[in-house]
C-alpha cells in the first residue's frame, strides 16, 4: 500500500502537466480570478458613485427651474440626441430624461407634472444611475411641495407621517463576507483540480497503458492498491489546498479592502481552520472523481466525465449566492454546502461554531469514506480490469 | 506444477464460451506451450490460473494450492508476464522493476540483487537507469518479465511472449526461457507460433475454439496425426490453419 503511494507520487511529480496544473494553476487559478473579479466590481462601483452625473435632458426649456436646481446639484446637463430611446437602446446613453411640453402647464394648476426617464433596467449597471436621477427628482420634489404648503400655512412636517431611518448593522466584516460569497468556491474547487489528474492517471491512466493487468497480479489485495492510489491522489488534492488558501491569504492583501468599506477577515488563522474544513472534502473528491475515471477506458473519456463534475461544488455556492441566509445547523450537515457556509462565517469574522465544524467535517468524512469503499471494490470487477473485454 | 482440470468460463451471461472442459498438466522442469488460433481461449485460460478471472466450473491446483481459494499464494507462487505489459513511462527500467520487488514485499537488498541478475541475464545494463519512454518492444519486454520475476518464483506464465519482438531478442527470449527450464521452472507460454513450440516445448497443449484438441510431447503428436511434419500435424490436429502463424 505504501509502495503504491510513494510510486504514484514519484511517478506523477515527474510529470511537468501534473505539476502545472495541480501545483501551479490549481491554487493560483481561484485567487488570481477572485482579486480580479473583486478590484474590477470595486472600482467600477466606486466611479459610478463619485463620478459627475452627466445627464442629456430632453425639453430641459420647459423647466428651467428644476434644470436649474440639477445644476446646482453638480449635475451637468446635456444636449439630448434626436431619438433617446434609440441611444439608449443602442447603449450609446444610459439614462435619457425628458420633460415633456405640458410640463409648465400641468405645474402652474398644481397637477403632478410628469418627468419621464428613459433607461434599459436590465442592464445592471445603469441601476445606480437611475437611483441617482431619482433621488434628485426627489430632492426638488420635496423641496417644492414643502414650500408649497408653508405658503398655504400648512407645517410641512404633516405630510411625514413616518419618519423611517435604516439603522445600519452590518460590520465591515459582513459586508466582507457578502463579496465575498464566491470564495468558498474558489477554495473548494481547488480539492476537485488538484485531485483530478491523479485520479485519472492512476485508474484510466493504468488502463490505457496496459499496465493494470500485470500490477493486479501482485500479491497485494486489490482493495489496498485502490487505497495507496486514492491515498496519493488525496495528498496532491491537499497539497492544491494548501498552496491555495495560502494564495488567497497572499492575494487579499492586494484588493482595494479599504475603499470598499468591508473587511475581509482572511488570515492564516482563517485560512488554517478553512484547511481543516475542506479537508474531508479532498477525500471525498479524491474518491469521486476516481470512482468515475475507473470507468473511463482511456485518459480522454475519463477528462470529458471530469467536466460535468467539476460543477458539483458550483451548486451550492450559487445558492448561497442566490439565497444568502444565515448558517442553520441543517446546513452544516450537507457535504460541499457545510464548506461553504461554514467558510463564509470565518471569514465574516463571526465567533466559531465548533459543533457545526464537528457535522461539517464528520458528515463529509462519512460520505467520502462510503466512496472510498466503494472505490476499495471497483478492481473486483474483471470488466474494470481488461482493456478490451 | 499445474493441473487444470475441465475449466470453463464463459462471458456476457454463457453467450460467449471462451474456455469450454480445458484440462492440461505443467510439470516441472518443463516448457508447456498452450499452441492455438487468435481467439482459442488461450489468454483466458492464464488469466484464470493467475486469478485474474473465476472459472464458471472446473478446477486448478499450482503446486497443490487452490488459485480460488488462496489467491494471494498463488500470486507469490507464480511469475506473470500478461499479454498486457504496460510500463510506467515516467519511471526509469530499474524503479518500475523495483516497484513490483516492493508490492511482493521484498526487502530492499534483495530486490538489489535480482535486478542485478535480471540486467546480466536480459541483456539491460544499457537502457536500465533510462525511463522507459521510448523504449522498443524488446526493451519492454524485458522489463516486462524482470519485474514478473523480481521474486524468483518457481512457476513461470507468459502469454505471447515472443509478440512483436526481433528475431534477436526472440532467440534471447527462448533461451532465457530454457535456463528456468534448467533450473526446475515449470514454464508454461501461449502462443500461436508453431515455430515457438516447436523450438522451445516439451509438451505441448492444442488449443482450439476454447477446447483442447491435443495434447503431449512433439513426438506423440506426429504419431497420433499420423503425418511426416509438426506443421501438418497441427493443422490436422486442430482441423484449420486459420490463425496459426509458420
Amino acid at each position: 500500500m505504501n509502495a503504491v503511494f510513494l510510486k504514484e507520487l514519484l511517478d506523477n511529480f515527474r510529470d511537468r502537466r501534473v505539476i502545472l496544473n495541480t501545483l501551479v494553476i490549481g491554487p493560483l487559478m481561484g485567487p488570481v480570478i477572485f482579486a480580479v473579479m473583486i478590484s474590477f466590481m470595486a472600482s467600477q462601483a466606486a466611479e459610478r458613485m463619485e463620478s459627475r452625473l452627466e445627464l442629456p435632458v430632453v425639453g430641459a426649456e420647459n423647466a428651467p427651474n428644476l434644470i436649474g436646481f440639477l445644476e446646482r446639484q453638480g449635475v451637468l446637463i446635456e444636449e439630448a440626441p434626436e431619438n433617446p430611446e434609440e441611444a439608449v437602446r443602442r447603449e450609446d446613453e444610459e439614462v435619457v430624461v425628458r420633460i415633456g411640453a405640458d410640463f409648465a402647464e400641468d405645474w402652474e394648476a398644481g397637477r403632478p407634472a410628469s418627468v419621464e426617464i428613459i433607461a434599459d433596467q436590465s442592464r445592471r449597471y445603469s441601476g445606480t444611475t437611475i437611483s441617482r436621477v431619482r433621488s434628485y427628482l426627489n430632492g426638488y420634489s420635496q423641496q417644492i411641495s414643502q414650500l408649497r404648503l408653508q405658503m398655504r400655512g400648512v407645517h410641512p412636517e404633516i405630510t411625514r407621517p413616518i419618519n423611517s431611518v435604516v439603522t445600519d448593522l452590518s460590520t465591515p466584516e459582513s459586508r466582507g463576507g457578502m463579496v465575498l460569497a464566491f470564495l468558498p468556491y474558489f477554495i473548494l474547487i481547488t480539492v476537485f483540480m488538484g485531485s483530478m489528474h491523479m485520479a485519472i492517471d492512476t485508474t484510466a491512466g493504468e488502463r490505457e497503458r496496459k499496465s493494470l493487468e500485470p500490477l493486479l497480479i501482485n500479491p497485494l489485495p486489490r482493495w489496498q492498491i485502490m487505497t495507496g492510489k486514492l491515498v496519493a491522489t488525496t495528498f496532491f488534492a491537499l497539497a492544491t489546498l494548501a498552496l491555495g488558501l495560502v494564495a488567497f491569504v497572499y492575494a487579499m492583501g492586494f484588493l482595494p479592502v479599504a475603499a470598499m468599506d468591508v473587511a475581509l477577515n482572511l488570515d492564516f488563522r482563517v485560512a488554517a481552520l478553512a484547511f481543516l474544513l475542506v479537508a474531508p472534502a479532498a477525500l471525498l473528491a479524491a474518491a469521486l472523481l476516481t470512482i468515475l475515471a475507473s470507468f473511463a477506458k482511456s485518459f480522454r473519456e475519463a477528462q470529458s466525465y471530469m467536466g460535468l463534475v467539476i460543477i458539483i461544488p458550483m451548486v451550492p455556492s450559487f445558492w448561497i449566492l442566490i439565497d444568502p441566509s444565515r448558517a442553520e445547523t441543517w446546513m452544516t450537515l450537507v457535504p460541499l454546502l457545510s464548506q461553504n457556509v461554514l467558510i463564509l462565517e470565518l471569514v465574516r469574522g463571526e465567533a466559531i461554531n465548533w459543533a457545526w465544524f464537528g457535522y461539517s467535517i464528520g458528515t463529509t468524512s462519512a460520505l467520502a469514506g462510503i466512496l472510498a469503499a466503494v472505490a476499495g471494490t471497483l478492481y473486483n470487477r474483471p470488466k474494470l480490469i481488461f482493456t478490451s473485454g | 506444477m499445474i493441473e487444470a482440470r475441465n475449466l470453463r468460463k464463459t462471458f456476457n451471461k454463457g453467450k460467449v464460451v471462451a474456455v469450454d472442459n480445458v484440462s492440461f498438466t505443467a510439470r516441472d522442469g518443463e516448457i508447456t506451450g498452450l499452441l492455438g488460433p487468435n481467439g482459442a481461449g488461450k489468454t483466458t485460460t492464464l488469466r484464470m490460473l493467475y486469478t485474474l478471472l473465476r472459472p464458471d466450473s472446473g478446477s486448478m491446483r499450482i503446486d497443490g494450492i487452490d488459485p480460488e481459494e488462496q489467491p494471494l499464494s498463488i500470486k507469490r507462487a507464480l511469475g506473470v508476464v500478461p499479454d498486457s505489459r504496460g510500463l510506467y513511462d515516467r519511471l526509469t527500467a530499474r524503479e518500475n522493476i523495483r516497484y513490483y520487488g516492493k508490492l511482493h514485499g521484498l526487502k530492499k537488498a534483495d530486490i538489489q540483487r535480482r535486478i542485478d541478475d535480471m540486467v546480466e541475464i536480459l541483456g539491460m545494463s544499457e537502457f536500465i537507469d533510462r525511463r522507459t519512454t521510448g523504449f522498443s518492444q524488446g526493451q519492454r519486454v524485458k522489463v516486462a518479465i524482470a519485474r514478473a520475476l523480481i521474486h524468483e518464483p518457481r512457476t513461470v506464465l507468459l502469454d505471447e511472449p515472443s509478440n512483436g519482438l526481433d528475431v534477436m531478442t526472440t532467440r534471447a527470449l527462448r533461451e532465457f526461457l530454457r535456463q528456468l527450464k534448467a533450473r526446475g521452472s515449470c514454464v508454461v507460454l501461449s502462443t500461436h507460433i508453431m515455430q515457438e513450440v516447436a523450438a522451445l516445448c516439451d509438451r505441448i497443449v492444442i488449443v482450439a475454439d476454447g477446447k483442447v484438441a491435443a495434447e503431449g510431447t512433439a513426438d506423440q503428436l506426429l504419431a497420433r496425426s499420423g503425418e511426416a511434419n509438426l506443421e501438418d500435424a497441427f493443422v490436422k490436429l486442430i482441423g484449420s490453419a486459420e490463425g496459426l502463424l509458420a
